[in-house]
């Protein structure tokens, strides 16, 4: 449901960068989004299509990148994948801490675009 | 048509209601006031819950009330007939609250006079997880009669809470509902959670959470090191 806003954010960066380097048309737009996130690639590109009529990121494809929730113990110093298999887990597979801490699945970043 | 050509963006989607939300939560800090997210789905108990806390607050604290709702002001005036100062949001159709909207729901807020600012969010267990509004806690409710499966279901609004209020107890010998599994499941998401079962309607319970808020406003008063944030 939140995808609105967020793809509101993503177009507003998209033509700002578009703007910069005096770009005629978007062709695709490159997320890295975080395991972590709850976000609906389908979603995304629906709005971002809606959103984009009229301007120069119209009909540009979203490629969703997925970055892996990786976790490293803070006790035992393992750092470990957390797969999405039903419940994702913040006790370390190791040794059972609960002192671990995200290194990555949270981000939120256009990180690249294809424009002519 | 041209050469296609490669831009390099790396830009923070949200960046902008994250610097509003990091803005807030510092101009809240120097005044001292602490202010505190309120979330779950709708009917689990958020306007209650504010009820509670102000009444056992409000001879010691001064508590200040925003209530974020898509319509209507229903809650607001429950909350304006116990004499507590409360500003209403209307979030127009979306369906969480943005740092910039709590920045105009402040704005109309005699901020300095307040101790605690207790935002209802948006009755919703998905959006109001991603959305930093600028406060110093979040605090998410789970209520009885809504299932003890909750966990699974929306993860990342367990992992990102620092209390979890089990409200509606009252209702356990009705339901099939288990408090432990639910405190398991929630510790797995986030070691760090404070769990606290109550029934804002009996007031069982009510004391261990209040005990904590106000634990953790003298921590944030007067912060270590580490608790700064």
């Amino acid at each position: 449901m939140h995808e609105l806003p967020i793809t509101e954010g993503i177009l507003k960066i998209v033509l700002k960068h578009a703007a910069r380097n005096k770009a005629n048309k978007v062709v695709l737009v490159r997320l890295r989004i975080g395991r972590l996130c709850d976000l609906e690639a389908e979603w995304i590109q629906n709005y971002f299509s809606y959103l984009s009529k009229g301007t120069v990121a119209e009909g540009a494809k979203i490629e969703i990148e997925r970055v892996p929730a990786v976790v490293i113990c803070r006790s035992c110093g393992q750092e470990y994948e957390m797969k999405n298999d039903g419940l994702i887990s913040f006790l370390c597979p190791n040794c059972g801490s609960q002192e671990v801490e995200i290194v990555s699945g949270r981000e939120y970043f256009v990180s690249e675009m294809e424009v002519y | 048509m041209g050469e296609v050509k490669l831009v390099e963006v790396r830009e923070k989607i949200l960046a902008d209601n994250d610097e509003i939300a990091s803005m807030l939560r510092l101009q809240l800090r120097e005044k001292g006031t602490l202010m505190v997210n309120i979330m779950s789905s709708p009917g689990a108990g958020k306007t209650s819950l504010i009820l509670r806390t102000a009444s056992a607050l409000g001879d010691e604290l001064k508590i200040g009330v925003l209530e974020a709702d898509i319509e209507s002001t229903v809650d607001s005036e429950k909350i304006a007939a116990q004499g507590i100062p409360v500003v209403q949001i209307r979030t127009g159709g979306s369906c969480h609250l943005e740092a910039s909207m709590v920045k105009c729901g402040l704005d109309a807020m005699h901020v300095s006079d307040l101790d605690v600012i207790l935002v209802e969010n948006v009755g919703n267990l998905v959006c109001p997880a991603e959305f930093d509004t600028g406060a110093h806690l979040k605090v998410m409710i789970l209520s009885v009669p809504e299932g003890d499966d909750k966990p699974l279901k929306y993860p990342l609004m367990f992992s990102i809470s620092d209390a979890l209020v089990i409200n509606k107890i009252d209702y356990l010998p009705m339901t099939d509902f288990d408090v432990e599994s639910v405190k398991k499941r929630a510790q797995v998401l986030n070691p760090k959670i404070n769990i606290f079962p109550v029934s804002c309607r009996t007031g069982e319970g009510i004391e261990d959470w209040i005990g904590w808020l106000m634990d953790k406003r003298r921590k944030f008063l007067a912060p270590s090191r580490e608790e700064r944030r």
